[in-house]
């Protein structure tokens, strides 16, 4: 027996929400994977800890994306329904978020290239028309600094550290970078959440972000690939084929278990 | 604050503080939540329920479900049920909101207590550095000369030194 999938509003608000949502569920839940299995047991915690504070984020946004759900005539789901009972195509995560962990760099580089643009997202949800969603933004956004800055600082040691570090994380960069571009991909949700004073359209923050990763990587030896045309869909809910995996593992427990609980 | 105590011919509201002061955070037990200044107000609701307002910490914080059962269960406890718990994260939980009682009874503990939310936080620094910017006093032997381990420690809100001077290990708390 396993519980039927729920289908989330189609509404542009909520998708915006939960496009938000999924890239810090996902994340937070390839950065779990960590456990036990970190270089040192500093980074075990620090990683885990980070993941703690991604899953906390999305429970925040999910709750609101059900709710203004329900507002736009949906049946009202709550965080739980929609982490785990939504089909792989409702998920609108970035791609860049659910490629498998790889090594340290990889993932250290992915921190700080997501952590930037939540930083810069969360500072401007801090102004939203949706108070809830101001509120959300507010307490991440402290959040997102300490991400930032401990995923910058292994950054430069590891991309100006040793031949084989050097080595690493420029693999991680050349692989990685292709997938930033869909972050600033915008499309009718983004416009309908600027119209309506939600948020910033993602492609508004290109600039910020560009700047920030540059510094970084100049300071790190690194430098950024140059661009592609490669255009990732995770966030319209057409996914890598790494997707199916990462939800199999998150939907277990609650599909076999229909509202199991800790 | 004068208005809510003044409204509190019971004596309910005063009473409700002070047993939220004697509610230990479940994760740093050494400090109550009031100590913590998670409490954000304690109020009559319309229908007469004592409502207590409590902010998060860090939205992933996984004490929040049960700071809020040790606050109801102490508070019916008291007496003072049925009580409505509320959480509200505007404006954002920061560590500037920990009493000066609370950063002794952290540093009694073996935690060095946060300093001050610098202006300019929200600008990250990106520097591989080990020894902080600003000086985490050692909570054991006082001394200036630490180290930062980790800028995570057991909880999301504690970051991990080490004393140069005495070689103990230590928490602090990260000012956020």
């Amino acid at each position: 027996m396993s519980t039927p999938s729920i289908q989330p509003s189609r509404d542009p608000s909520v998708q915006y929400l939960l496009r938000l949502g999924d890239t810090c569920l996902i994340l937070g839940q390839r950065l779990g994977e960590w456990c036990g299995h970190a270089p040192i047991l500093e980074e075990d915690i620090a990683l885990t800890n980070m993941a703690l504070d991604l899953v906390g984020q999305s429970r925040a946004l999910l709750t609101r994306a059900g709710q203004l759900g329900a507002a736009a005539g949906a049946p009202l789901h709550d965080e739980d329904q929609l982490a785990f009972l939504r089909e792989e195509r409702d998920y609108l995560n970035a791609t860049l978020v659910e490629l498998p962990r790889g090594d340290f760099a990889f993932t250290v580089l992915r921190n700080a290239m997501v952590a930037t643009f939540l930083r810069l997202m969360w500072t401007r949800l801090a102004t939203s028309s949706d108070s809830e969603l101001a509120g959300i933004a507010g307490k991440a956004v402290k959040e997102a600094r300490y991400h930032e800055q401990h995923a910058a600082d292994w950054v430069v040691r590891l991309g100006d550290g040793t031949d084989e570090s050097h080595r690493r994380m420029a693999a991680a960069l050349d692989t990685l970078w292709r997938y930033s571009s869909e972050l600033f991909d915008a499309d009718a949700v983004d416009e309908a959440a600027a119209a309506c004073g939600l948020g910033p359209r993602w492609s508004d923050l290109r600039g910020d972000w560009e700047a920030a990763m540059g510094e970084l990587l100049a300071d790190a030896g690194l430098q950024a690939p140059k661009a592609s045309t490669f255009l990732t869909t995770g966030k319209r809910g057409v996914h890598s084929e790494h997707m199916g995996f990462i939800l199999t593992e998150m939907q277990y427990l609650q599909r076999a278990y229909p509202g199991g609980a800790w | 604050m004068v208005s809510t105590l003044a409204l509190d011919a019971s004596g309910d509201i005063a009473r409700a503080w002070a047993v939220l002061h004697e509610v230990p955070d479940p994760e740093v037990p050494a400090i109550s939540l009031c100590d913590l200044g998670i409490v954000r107000d304690v109020r009559r609701g319309a229908d007469g329920v004592l409502e207590i307002v409590l902010t998060p910490t860090y939205s992933g914080c996984p004490a929040t479900e049960q700071i809020e059962q040790d606050a109801r269960t102490a508070l019916v406890a008291a007496g003072l049920g049925p009580v409505r718990l509320s959480l509200q994260r505007a404006p954002a939980w920061t560590t500037d909101w920990i009493s000066e009682d609370g950063r002794r009874k952290l540093r009694e503990y073996g935690i060095a207590p946060p300093g001050p939310v610098a202006p300019g936080a929200d600008v990250p620094i990106r520097l591989v550095r080990r020894t902080a910017a600003v000086a985490i006093a050692c909570p054991r032997c006082g001394s200036e000369q630490t180290e930062r381990l980790s800028a995570f420690g057991s909880t999301a809100c504690k970051a991990l030194y080490r004393c140069l001077s005495c070689r103990e290990p230590f928490e602090h708390f990260k000012p956020i």
